[in-house]
């Protein structure tokens, strides 16, 4: 397996949707390819580190001004059975 | 090399209850229905127009659109993923009405060659995280997404960060799967490469910031 091919499969290799065999060529390609490793490895850690931090917070107290917001807006709007 | 987990916010029959009496006028239903997703919608709200004004108006607009067609929600698909299409179309309504010069849309066509291989392969410290704190990360990472165009920052949300499966991305954004998954590689290569200046295991040892 040729590194362009490699990364190609990456998506579904990261997100393990890969049937065996295509995954065990990959993690062959593993043993011996240390760019290869280095790239699974760290876009991996990119996806976590995203997903662990988020990034955008709502502070509590936007979300309960939101919240009053978007139910005032409902309660002057027609219930939904009637529109 | 253990396989990334998605969070997957699943439909409960509690959740369908709350729906169906929320269809019919009930508020207090529908309410609940906001506790549980607003974080979610307001995320991907700053995520795709980058301005935090816009996210609590896109929040706003997002729920009492969901709630005055609800009707229009058949249970075919979950109602966090209805809900998410309807914020990203509100998202992306804004960004448009900010960026009047340059058009902004999903299809936007951003050339990479898809098969290259990364020139930069300098692994990471154990733990990249460590290397800075709490604030810094997060305005390492909003920095970093933000330079990406839209539509691969869109779909890396959706995907990596809010958890939906491929198919609901592509639902969502009225996009091919094939298109997904090629929008999804090349942000994810783009992100790793960028936030490689802050997280590369450095030469000599030590966590100061280089650059
Ligand atoms: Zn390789």
């Amino acid at each position: 397996m040729k590194c362009s091919k490699f990364l190609t499969e990456l998506n579904d290799f990261l997100d393990g949707s890969l049937d065996s065999k295509l995954k065990a060529e990959l993690s062959e390609h593993l043993t011996w390819c240390h760019n290869c490793y280095v790239v699974c490895n760290t876009t991996k850690k990119t996806i976590e580190i995203y997903r662990e931090n988020q990034v955008y917070e709502l502070p509590d107290t936007l979300r309960t001004k939101l919240h009053d917001a978007i139910v005032a807006k409902c309660k002057a709007s027609k219930p939904p059975n009637e529109t | 090399m253990g396989t990334i987990q998605t969070n997957v916010t699943g439909d409960t029959s509690e959740e369908l209850a709350l729906v169906q009496a929320a269809k019919g006028g009930d508020i207090t239903a529908f309410e609940q229905l906001i506790k549980k997703y607003d974080r979610n919608v307001f995320r991907i709200a700053q995520h795709i127009t980058q301005n935090r004004e816009d996210a609590e108006d896109v929040v706003q607009d997002a729920f009492l659109k969901a709630y005055q067609n609800l009707k229009q929600f058949q249970g075919n698909s979950k109602f966090y993923t209805w809900l998410v299409r309807i914020a990203v179309n509100e998202a992306l309504m804004k960004l448009r009405k900010r960026k009047t010069s340059k058009t902004v849309s999903m299809d936007e066509d951003v050339e990479t060659e898809d098969g290259s291989v990364p020139r930069e392969v300098a692994d990471w410290s154990p733990n990249p995280e460590q290397l800075f704190r709490q604030a810094e990360l997060s305005d390492i990472l909003a920095k970093t997404i933000q330079g990406l165009p839209t539509g691969f920052r869109t779909v890396f949300v959706l995907r990596d960060v809010e958890g939906l499966s491929t198919e609901e991305t592509a639902e969502t954004l009225g996009l091919s799967v094939p298109a997904v998954k090629s929008r999804l590689l090349r942000a994810r290569l783009q992100l790793r490469e960028r936030l490689n200046r802050y997280f590369k295991k450095k030469k000599n040892g030590g966590g100061d910031q280089q650059q």
